[in-house]
């Protein structure tokens, strides 16, 4: 195969909401080797009767193409959309993020999550739990922060992305 | 049984079917939805979970079913039926074992694409997940060997999610699909729904091409110098119509064409323009012209890694035209330059009507130059063997099939071929005739070896007076032998013709060519008296040990009007060329023992290809 260079793809499939369609979807990554780097689903359209799941990727411009192609092969999706290829586009995940600390570390803490407008959604006398929302790399950056800070626990939930402008999936 | 539930939904459905009917079972259902669909034969085994359609079945008569001895061969069964005749197979197994055997086969048809229905019994809906007796995650299992799989879990969905399957199986890309079906849903009541005439929520296979890409495609044809047509199932799967028109683009450009193992009869593989087939075991001429060609036009094919070879040096001079109905199959092995989506047969007649409007000219001399070159090509005779013609002589395989096409085509009736998988199947592909599609049933992307026999018994069903024969290997056609019983009960006269060379032949020669002719494992031991087999199984069995035997044993045979178990004792050294050893290229390729030196020079990477 040639030796082509990897791009990553932020893809989004609008599928039927039906039982086994993200065991489909996750098989057809792990059954031919393709990375998933980052899968939402949730229900978003007619009643809860389709879900949108994003999806993020890396692979050969070929590889994208085929996985493209083998997603809207599945009997359950209706429209596969590649997010990275159609132009500009947002995309934004949410983080969990506990801190365990006291004295100095903690105050530290605290005031970096007001400049990343980080919410504290749980606080106790030894520990925050903050919310933030943005882009991939903003989280990254806001838990390398955190770290020699008291970072004890990360949760995200990956990312959701929609295009730009009026234009829709 | 779930008796509460089942109430609750049938209150829910819709009152006009309630009125109109009799209240039926959802085996019932299940019945009258596959008469609907046409349905006239299933191949199937009964069990605990599927009772209620057995019993449903005991009391119609429309449909046949052929009780078989092993899931596995109700699958290949269905797939000889739907591959002979064009229309989708039905397979009924029970839970648990009976769909866990039937997954083989379902792998089988996806690969090559065969339209099936598998009906599966599934445990009662409130005791899955409990590990119940008989229980599988069928749906969990089938899901990548399947195009699609369901679970019906309420029997108001049973009558759509059915018909919805046939749709799916036999539209687009053709494939397998399960139907899983819980028992309390077949005894409870349930409500039909005829086949919904409105277009599928999701699921729109794009069946016309674009008349761009068409055109696009003509206009490198029409200035081809060296131009090629690389025809595959996919022109069989589009219907009988689409394997005329392909005759009609052949003759009418003038172009050489070369076919797959999927795609052999779609054009006559005796006519002068057939290159014989491509590939590994394909011939010289075919897979030079592969080679060399800078037009090669892909109808229906996938660029199969047994035709491709080595990728790099895979027809490196070439535009390349992709013709298929499955987008996932452009650009997945091989860089395209004109993909066309589409139905084969639709793309072939859009491509007569643009090659008969389009001016620009085609240059007749440089393709009576390039037809020169292939001449010289074929005159190698690539699949030439020596057959010494004494009576006593050891029967060469290739001289068996090729005795046995000239004497199979003297009774003038129409003839079916399947086969196992290995060497036979090579031989069988070469120097076998196909010149009508859907007459070779042939297990390609997943070489099952036990196909042949099952499949024969599918093909005898569908065509009762039609001459059905299995080209076997003796180690292939052991792993369903038990389908002679099947044979037996519906008297079909099916014709078992083994080349027995008491090793798993294929297995034995890379052996021979890339393992220092250590046969580890590869040998034959302790086989059985076919003849005497055959007797058991109230067949009748012959046996040909050297040539002198031969015709006499084809010949009755083939006027035998019942099964038979022809044991044709060959050459047990023979290799099966000419061969392209894996990892090397098309222009590579090893001619005969002479050259078989050329094999040990193949690098670890090839080795480790399969």
């Amino acid at each position: 195969m040639q030796e082509d260079p990897q791009i990553s793809a932020v893809i989004a499939v609008l599928v039927e909401n039906e039982s086994g369609v993200l065991a489909r979807v996750i098989g057809l990554f792990s059954g031919r080797g393709y990375n998933i780097e980052s899968l939402t689903v949730a229900p978003v359209e007619d009643g809860g009767n389709k879900s949108r799941i994003n999806i993020v990727t890396s692979g050969t411009p070929m590889v994208i193409e085929q996985i493209k192609a083998l997603l809207y092969r599945l009997v359950p999706v209706h429209r596969v959309s590649d997010l990275t290829q159609i132009g500009p586009h947002v995309a934004r995940e949410m983080a969990l993020i506990k801190v365990v600390g006291t004295g100095e570390p903690r105050t530290e803490a605290l005031r970096l999550a007001e400049a990343f407008r980080a919410r504290a959604v749980d606080s106790t006398t030894g520990s925050f739990v903050f919310e933030l929302t943005g882009a991939s790399e903003k989280i990254e950056t806001f838990i390398d922060l955190m770290r020699p800070l008291g970072l004890v626990e990360v949760s995200r939930t990956g990312i959701a992305a929609i295009a730009r402008g009026p234009k829709t999936i | 049984m779930n008796a509460s539930t089942d109430l609750k939904d049938s209150l829910t459905a819709p009152p006009s079917a309630a009125l109109s009917m009799p209240v039926q079972n959802g085996a019932e259902i299940v019945l009258r939805v596959l008469q609907e669909q046409q349905v006239e034969v299933i191949f199937g085994y009964p069990g605990g979970a599927v009772l209620p359609i057995y019993d449903a079945l005991f009391k119609q008569n429309a449909i046949r079913h052929v009780l078989v001895r092993h899931e596995q061969a109700a699958v290949h069964a269905a797939e000889g039926y739907a591959r002979s005749t064009g229309r989708v197979g039905v397979v009924l197994v029970t839970s648990g074992p009976g769909a866990t055997n039937a997954v083989t086969g379902l792998l089988d048809a996806l690969m090559d694409s065969v339209p099936l229905v598998c009906l599966t019994g599934q445990v009662p809906t409130h005791m899955i997940g409990n590990d119940a007796f008989q229980e599988a995650d069928t749906t969990g299992i089938t899901r990548p060997v399947t195009k699609h799989n369901y679970l019906v879990k309420r029997p108001g969905d049973l009558a759509r999610t059915l018909h919805e399957a046939f749709y799916v199986a036999r539209s687009g890309r053709p494939g397998p699909v399960v139907v899983d079906l819980p028992k309390d849903i077949m005894v409870g009541p349930s409500s039909y729904t005829p086949a919904s005439e409105a277009p599928h929520r999701s699921y729109r296979p794009v069946r016309e091409p674009a008349r761009e890409a068409v055109q696009a495609a003509v206009a490198a044809m029409r200035r081809a110098r060296r131009p090629l047509f690389y025809t595959g199932g996919g022109v069989i799967n589009s219907g009988s119509a689409a394997s005329e028109a392909l005759g009609r683009l052949v003759r009418l450009t003038g172009f050489p064409c070369t076919s797959t193992l999927m795609g052999l009869g779609a054009y006559p593989t005796t006519d002068p323009q057939f290159l014989g087939m491509l590939g590994m075991h394909g011939t010289y001429e075919a897979n030079l012209a592969t080679h060399g060609c800078d037009v090669l036009i892909n109808l229906g094919a996938r660029f199969d890694d047994r035709v491709t070879g080595r990728l790099d040096s895979f027809s490196p001079h070439s535009t390349k035209i992709h013709v298929d109905i499955d987008a996932s199959s452009i650009n997945k092995i091989v860089r395209v330059d004109i993909p066309v989506v589409g139905d084969a047969g639709r793309a072939i007649a859009m491509m007569i009507e643009a090659w008969e409007w389009s001016d620009v000219p085609v240059d007749r001399d440089t393709l009576a130059a390039w037809w020169r070159q292939i001449d010289g090509w074929r005159a190698i005779d690539s699949l030439a063997y020596k057959q010494d013609p004494s009576p006593s002589a050891v029967i060469k395989p290739q001289h068996a099939i090729r005795r046995l096409h000239a004497l199979a085509r003297e009774t003038g009736r129409d003839t079916f071929v399947t086969t196992e998988v290995g060497q036979h199947q090579m031989w069988a592909a070469t120097h076998f005739q196909y010149d009508r599609p859907n007459r070779w049933m042939t297990s390609g992307g997943l070489g099952t070896m036990g196909y042949g026999l099952p499949a024969a018994v599918g093909v005898q069903v569908a065509h009762p007076d039609a001459l059905v024969i299995d080209i076997a290997g003796e180690a292939s056609t052991l792993m369903n032998i038990q389908e002679l019983g099947t044979i037996a009960q519906y008297r079909l006269p099916v014709k078992l013709f083994i080349l027995n060379n008491r090793y798993m032949g294929m297995v034995r020669q890379w052996q021979e060519l890339l393992h220092g002719s250590r046969y580890s494992e590869s040998y034959s031991a302790s086989l059985p008296d076919f003849v005497k087999l055959a007797d058991a199984f109230q067949a009748t069995g012959m046996r040909a040990t050297s040539l002198g035997e031969l015709d006499d044993v084809i010949r009755r045979m083939l006027a035998h009007d019942g099964p038979v178990v022809a044991d044709i004792c060959v050459d047990e050294t023979e290799n099966c060329y000419p061969m392209i050893p894996s990892g090397a290229a098309h222009n590579e390729m090893i001619l005969g023992p002479e050259q078989s030196d050329r094999a040990a020079r193949i690098t670890d990477e090839g080795l480790m290809l399969i």
